[in-house]
């Protein structure tokens, strides 16, 4: 059961991700002026004189300039229209309203479409940089593993040194020490190697252990004795058995990067304003009184709440046992004692 | 006895090896990054050579090589510095900083200790049952809140309610109050902080407990004990916790690691003057030697912590003392 509520929310997210441009119902980056911190519109369909319609809304009509306080217009019934202009929703361009289903910000843009395009920008960093921690840590971990001896132990002391360094002082340090304007594609993998970069050793021990187990088995012995070379018996033989434990740190490290980049975004050394990211639509909510008048502005925290738990649900990691590094920290204390 | 003395010096000097490499290291980072110090001087009105004299006052314009042995030459006497930004002695700012952080961690700890331990006893100890189940719920939606998401949302409750403070230490005027109002003005601003702090840290603790508590309670003793006719209620508690806490107590050092940098999120919305807080600051205005010293003492946190755990570790399983 809570199985299946973490898959469809890990399943809307990616549906979101994949569909942003078609289903934001606006662009994400236009300002639309008379609709600064508009609240979410409701779709109706039922009219104020009780009639039934097909969905539509009514106009926001601004009631206080100062205290940004609207009301809806109900004299006039704005329809939804579908599939038109490349967008499942909308209004049409001739009333010259947006859809703000989900509100407006501090710029007038709409957060729902900012919500979607910044999932790509989120999702894709914390993604692609889990991919790069599991890429860095299978090639040291299935070196070490394979060789032991000397380059087992420099290796393995390296990942413990990456391991116990204080993880958000790296990452400030190594973002501050770049050029604070960057496009946002460079930050975009900019943030990807530096996430990559922290979190390869909780990858590289466990692959270690795993490889180091593995060599001694029979079947390995039987490959080395048919001549297979290290670099095959690595790859066909060795590796295929981490894919359970690989699996379990993608859920792990992509959770923990999705709140790294909010983090980072949110103290202004991610990504920069203009661009639409979970962490750069947080910056809103920095600002209580804002949040206090426009609660919509949490949405993006909504969403991250909303994956980390989907992932938490579907792999059980609550009942496991699990936030970043504890698995690791588990199997560290087992290998010593 | 002396393999316990050669293990604990062994990490004692790992732990300083990494405070050197760490500090270090952010000093050549924060040099290495574009403009300095002086670079917020340089606006029209200022002439370059006032930015050029400061430069010179501040040590900067020599090669980035000698700036380093100056440093280190300071740091064998324990001397980080001086600070650009608030001109007095790096430690004695890291010092007031960190302490800060100290206590908005160890408050934190010892919250998310107390609740989530006994409820970790509690629904491990119960395969079914609304209770059991209940917690396990709580827990799964608590590991997924972190402490910076929380925290803008308990400031979101302070301004709404009124209740706690929405951010920062103390109150206007704490000073003048007396030393038990002082405290109580403290401890007032320290609740939601140290909630949002503490929340996916109880968590974990409560379900890396529970399972635990579980294979414990499958042994062959738990069985013995009950057979003895001792109470359900005393085998958990007494028998079966004594040897489910093992795991747990493992995990202390990794969760200062998660203090370290949770404390940093919630330093940040919630404008605590700790640590954080401090070396954001610092990076910002590029000022290097307070860079420096906020990451040596950031990384000792760690490493205290990591020795902890390790002293802890060898008191509590006598198995690792043999080795």
């Amino acid at each position: 059961m809570t199985r299946i509520f973490g898959a469809t929310l890990l399943t809307a997210a990616v549906l979101g991700v994949l569909g942003a441009p078609w289903l934001a119902p606006n662009s994400g980056d236009e300002q639309f002026r008379d609709h600064l911190y508009a609240p979410p519109m409701r779709v109706r369909v039922i009219d104020a004189e009780g009639a039934w319609h097909r969905p539509f809304v009514y106009r926001w009509r601004l009631v206080d300039r100062v205290m940004r306080t609207f009301e809806e217009d109900s004299s006039e019934r704005l329809p939804l229209t579908w599939f038109a202009g490349g967008r499942l929703v909308g209004l049409g361009p001739d009333t010259g309203q947006p859809l703000v289903l989900l509100g407006g910000d501090s710029l007038g843009r709409d957060v729902l479409s900012r919500l979607l395009l910044g999932a790509r920008t989120t999702l894709g960093v914390a993604v692609l940089a889990a991919l790069g921690a599991l890429l860095i840590g299978v090639v040291v971990g299935g070196i070490a593993g394979y060789a032991g001896g000397v380059v087992d132990e420099v290796l393995m002391r390296l990942a413990d040194l990456v391991m116990v360094l204080p993880t958000i002082y790296v990452l400030l340090a190594l973002r501050a020490a770049l050029p604070l304007v960057l496009s946002t594609t460079a930050i975009f993998w900019l943030l990807v190697v530096l996430l990559a970069v922290v979190a390869w050793p909780f990858v590289a021990r466990g692959v270690r252990a795993i490889v180091a187990a593995e060599r001694r088995r029979e079947y390995v012995l039987a490959a080395v004795a048919l001549g297979a070379g290290p670099v095959r018996i690595l790859l066909r033989h060795l590796l295929p058995a981490t894919t359970g434990f690989l699996t379990v740190q993608v859920t792990l490290l992509v959770p923990a990067f999705i709140l790294a980049e909010a983090t980072l975004s949110y103290v202004g050394l991610g990504f920069a304003p203009p661009a639409a990211s979970w962490g750069v639509m947080l910056q809103e909510a920095s600002n209580i009184r804002a949040i206090a008048d426009f609660p919509w502005l949490l949405s993006p925290a909504a969403a991250i709440i909303a994956v980390v738990l989907g992932v938490n649900l579907v792999t059980g990691a609550g009942v496991e046992g699990g936030s970043l590094g504890l698995v690791s920290a588990l199997e560290r204390r087992g290998r010593s004692s | 006895m002396s393999a316990v003395v050669l293990f604990l010096g062994r990490r004692l000097l790992f732990a300083l090896l990494l405070v050197f490499v760490v500090s270090s290291g952010s000093l050549l980072l924060a040099h290495l990054a574009p403009g300095d110090y002086t670079s917020a001087l340089s606006r029209p009105g200022v002439s370059p050579e006032t930015v050029a004299r400061e430069r010179e006052r501040l040590g900067l314009d020599r090669p980035l090589a000698e700036q380093y042995v100056a440093w280190l030459g300071r740091l064998v006497r324990f001397d980080l510095g001086t600070s650009f930004r608030y001109d007095r002695p790096v430690t004695e700012l890291v010092g007031e900083r960190a302490a800060n952080t100290a206590l908005l961690a160890a408050v934190a700890l010892l919250l998310a200790t107390g609740v989530g331990l006994p409820l970790g006893v509690i629904s491990g100890s119960r395969r079914a049952g609304l209770l059991a189940s209940t917690i396990r719920g709580v827990s799964i939606v608590g590991l997924s809140l972190p402490p910076l998401l929380t925290s803008i949302l308990l400031a979101l409750l302070a301004a709404r309610t009124g209740w706690f403070p929405i951010g920062g230490m103390t109150s206007i005027g704490a000073a003048e109050l007396s030393g038990a109002g002082r405290l109580a003005d403290l401890s007032w601003h320290l609740v939601l902080p140290a909630a949002a702090l503490a929340l996916p840290i109880a968590a974990t603790l409560e379900r890396l407990l529970a399972r635990s508590m579980t294979e414990t309670l499958d042994e062959p003793f738990i069985l013995a004990a009950l057979a003895r006719g001792i109470s359900r209620r005393r085998v958990v508690w007494r028998h079966a916790l004594r040897v489910a806490i093992r795991p747990v107590a493992g995990i202390y050092g990794i969760i200062v690691g998660s203090l370290l940098s949770g404390s940093f999120a919630v330093e940040i919305v919630a404008s605590w003057p700790g640590l954080g807080q401090l070396m954001y600051e610092a990076l910002i205005s590029r000022d290097v030697h307070l860079v420096a010293g906020c990451a040596a003492i950031g990384s000792l946190f760690l490493a205290c912590g990591n020795l902890l755990s390790d002293v802890g570790l060898t008191v509590a399983d006598p198995r690792l003392r043999d080795e």
